[in-house]
């Protein structure tokens, strides 16, 4: 009986609702970017990215522009380092434009403690000084924040407790379908 | 595997293939930031670094002191040539006195092998070999199997041949632990007086003569002649090495198939390599440059990442 408790898991999202959510966030993107002509989007290393290609498809269907989009990886930047029990294994960063006087959307998939949005913010300054910078998620964890930073896109507010964790499972990670799951974290 | 096992680098030798292929893929990290406009990340910013060489380099304490830099660790440098080593003071007391002022890696060069091993058992601090005498240069040979792997994707099945002066090299121990243990099929050429006896026994072909070495291999590291290590004589005269062993552009012609030439650094131009080689197409010299600091800056990291290092 303990052990399916521990393992209970809730569904956040399923793939009807995370389409509309994602169409929502779009639609506020271009309330305030238009055409986009001035904005650029990057998606944060390692699963900010799955969303951050959604959305860039999304809006050109939508708006009918490409829009300029980049891989971010704060790995470098993080204010963890040595304190872990062993370095992260970095990622790609892939930025291919310049990102002065640009507005920036960056994107993750949770917000939790702030703490790897404020190593973003450093990672992103390394290319340049944009003229705005946005941050669009998908999941905020309320009244976890151990810094202070909040989102301008938010998909859903969650109430979490300290041993939950959100799993986001988007099919271009490999998995069947599109879910977000809050779980309790495995003892 | 996000980690090295060891919190050292003391040599090739010590390292697994994972271990080696993570310090590659974390490079590739480092190579990519330090082509950007702002060549720096903040991960090193509470670490201090000593360079303590007791012998001499340009390029090899340039690029660790860069790498560092790119880091953003603080360093101080130390050559034992206008210091306190002269009036006679112990490597255990010299090193000792540095980590006293609270430094937390230390990368030496030293004339004597093993000089590292020694100082790793009895100091706390990370150590990583920046040569020890005829021994060990770890991150040369990291340096030059990155740069064959960036160059042609994997070391598997490559041919490598070492030209030139294997017994009194460090480079050459280095790089015949590293290619060996990613797939690839080492030779060594020269004279037989500047190989090391049994070398075969490391699982390395021996040619000496270079023009069929030439023919059997992909790539050729070339190495300087030692001069500085060498008390006897163990050929003629340099103009006979030359003759003999000196790769130039006629001899490469005259062989069917292009081939990669790499050297570690100083060329003896005129000696070992001639100018219309060193400077060609084919040479990916500078890149190793290049590289040595993305693989230096990678060793580092991986290296201070270690928790046990946070007091």
């Amino acid at each position: 009986m303990l052990t399916n408790l521990v393992m209970q898991k809730r569904l956040l999202l399923d793939p009807k609702r995370l389409q509309i959510t994602i169409d929502r966030l779009c639609h506020q993107l271009i309330e305030n970017h238009q055409d986009f002509s001035e904005s650029v989007i990057l998606g944060m290393q390692p699963r900010g990215i799955y969303l951050a290609e959604r959305i860039v498809a999304r809006l050109k269907e939508i708006i009918g522009n490409d829009i300029p989009l980049g891989y971010l990886d704060t790995t470098f930047y993080r204010d963890d380092f040595r304190r872990r029990d062993q370095p992260l294994k970095p990622n790609e960063t892939k930025v291919p434009f310049i990102i002065e006087n640009k507005k920036v959307i960056l994107i993750d998939d949770v917000l939790y403690t702030g703490r790897s949005v404020r190593a973003a913010l450093d990672a992103m300054i390394a290319f340049g000084r944009p003229h705005k910078v946005e941050f669009l998620v998908l999941i905020d964890r309320l009244y976890t924040r151990e810094i202070p930073v909040e989102a301008n896109y938010i998909g859903k507010k969650v109430n979490t407790l300290q041993s939950q964790k959100v799993l986001v499972e988007l099919s271009e990670q490999g998995s069947e379908e599109d879910n977000i799951w809050l779980m309790n974290i495995e003892q | 595997m996000s980690q090295l096992n060891s919190k050292h680098l003391l040599g090739i030798k010590d390292l697994t293939r994972e271990e080696i292929e993570l310090i590659f893929d974390t490079a590739d990290n480092f190579k990519d930031v330090i082509n950007r406009p702002i060549k720096k990340v903040p991960s090193l910013r509470d670490v201090t670094i000593a360079n303590v060489f007791f012998e001499n380099s340009t390029r090899t304490r340039l690029s660790f002191e860069l790498a560092e830099k790119r880091l953003s660790a603080d360093v101080i440098n130390f050559s034992s040539s206008s210091s306190s080593v002269k009036k006679g003071e112990t490597l255990l007391d010299t090193v000792n006195n540095i980590l006293a002022m609270k430094v937390d890696m230390i990368v030496m060069r030293h004339g004597s092998p093993g000089a590292p091993h020694f100082l790793a058992k009895h100091i706390d601090a990370n150590i990583v070999n920046a040569g020890d005498g005829t021994h060990e240069h770890p991150t040369q040979a990291l340096l030059d199997t990155f740069s064959i792997r960036e160059k042609f994707g994997s070391l598997d099945g490559k041919k490598v041949v070492i030209v030139g002066d294997i017994l009194h090299s460090r480079v050459a121990l280095s790089n015949i632990f590293a290619l060996k243990k990613l797939g690839a099929e080492v030779m060594v050429c020269g004279p037989i007086t500047l190989l090391p006896k049994h070398i075969e026994s490391l699982g390395v072909k021996v040619e000496l003569d270079v023009k069929k070495a030439l023919e059997w291999c992909d790539i050729a590291n070339v190495l300087r002649i030692q001069l500085e290590r060498q008390q006897i004589k163990y050929f003629p005269s340099l103009r006979e090495y030359s003759l003999y062993y000196g790769i130039n552009k006629q001899l490469l012609d005259s062989i069917d198939k292009e081939i990669t030439i790499m050297h570690p650094g100083p060329i003896n131009r005129g000696v070992e390599l001639n100018s219309d080689v060193a400077d060609s197409e084919n040479s990916i010299i500078l890149d190793q440059v290049e590289n040595g600091v993305a693989v230096r800056m990678a060793v580092l990291y991986l290296l201070a990442g270690k928790r046990n290092n946070l007091q």
